[in-house]
């Protein structure tokens, strides 16, 4: 009798796998951890969204905790997270923009009609630092601690809730 | 008739059309890079469009890296190399063929381990009915049996 049981070893084997797979089926595969996480913020040098004859690199964003917001007036999901990118601006939460595949002009429009909860632009038209930064749509989130490593990432849209619930409370803990 | 040869136009345009797919015209020194920028774009999964090679992707962020294969090609890196370049970025996600590493040991020790205990399975299931059918016979069978055999035999 007790080797008869044995026979449905293979059937627990696969119903273990099966429901396995099925909760891994459940997750969003675009949430997923940044190959940077923990890693320094990509050198670069480029010039501002605001002032072509301004040359920054990625000393910009070190001395405070800052959160990193790569975006482009060609994408509709960077408008609408724009009330929530504004809202952490207004909590104290410094804002530098990467305005990702974009030209100056319509990136300056995008600014003056949706707001611009930042304190500096930098201006990626070719996409060579969205490309470090392994960006692969916009909008995509970076914070960025004071040493000027990435603490955090946030795939996609920032919701209310995002800003309330993860990206405020990460911003806290590496402040 | 009719329908069939518009039938057979249009799956020639689906065929056409996803033989046209993504890519561009690249001029390559020798076969072998060529070689080597094939199969390196069709072993690099897009990072945005789950599961679709980036040779095979319309995805901006697909044509992007086709480039970047292309310029560290162009710049003598050797696939090793290329390939470092691009996790470092994307991270592991995007090999279709994840490496050895701590952390994928499991994922490709499970089938070795797995045949293994298949063929134990079956080396201890074989053994257990040869024994099986060897001793399961009493002395009286046996005697049975001998007798039956011998009968056939001299008759």
């Amino acid at each position: 009798m007790k080797r008869r049981l044995l026979l449905f070893l293979p059937l627990i084997g696969f119903l273990l796998l099966a429901v396995f797979l099925y909760l891994r089926l459940s997750e969003d595969p675009s949430h997923r951890d940044s190959a940077l996480m923990a890693r320094d913020f990509p050198a670069f040098e480029a010039s501002t969204l605001e002032d072509p004859d301004r040359r920054v690199d990625q000393t910009v964003l070190t001395g405070e905790v800052t959160l990193v917001n790569v975006w482009g007036e060609w994408c509709p999901a960077c408008k609408q997270e724009m009330p929530q990118l504004l809202d952490l601006a207004d909590r104290g939460v410094r804002m530098v923009g990467v305005n990702y595949r974009d030209t100056r002009e319509k990136g300056r429009e995008f600014l003056s009609e949706f707001g611009n909860p930042f304190e500096l632009n930098i201006f990626d038209p070719e996409g060579d630092i969205g490309f470090d930064l392994g960006v692969y749509g916009a909008p995509e989130t970076f914070l960025v601690d004071a040493d000027g490593i990435i603490r955090y990432h946030h795939t996609g849209y920032v919701s209310p809730a995002d800003v309330r619930d993860t990206i405020m409370p990460e911003v806290e803990k590496w402040r | 008739m009719a329908l069939n040869r518009w039938l057979i136009a249009m799956l020639l345009l689906v065929v056409a059309g996803s033989a046209l797919g993504a890519g561009e015209i690249r001029e390559f020194d020798d076969p072998v890079t060529e070689r080597r920028y094939q199969d390196l774009t069709a072993s690099m999964r897009c990072p945005l469009c789950e599961n679709q090679a980036i040779d095979d992707s319309d995805a901006p962020i697909s044509a992007d890296m086709r480039e970047r294969v292309y310029q560290l090609l162009q710049d003598g890196q050797s696939d090793t190399e290329i390939i470092n370049h691009m996790v470092e970025r994307f991270g592991e996600y995007i090999l279709y063929n994840p490496r050895l590493e701590n952390r994928t040991y499991l994922l490709w020790g499970i089938p070795v381990v797995l045949v293994l205990l298949g063929v134990l399975l079956v080396v201890w299931m074989v053994r257990a009915r040869r024994n099986a059918s060897a001793t399961s016979l009493s002395a009286e069978e046996r005697a049975r049996l001998d007798e039956l055999i011998n009968r056939e035999r001299s008759s």
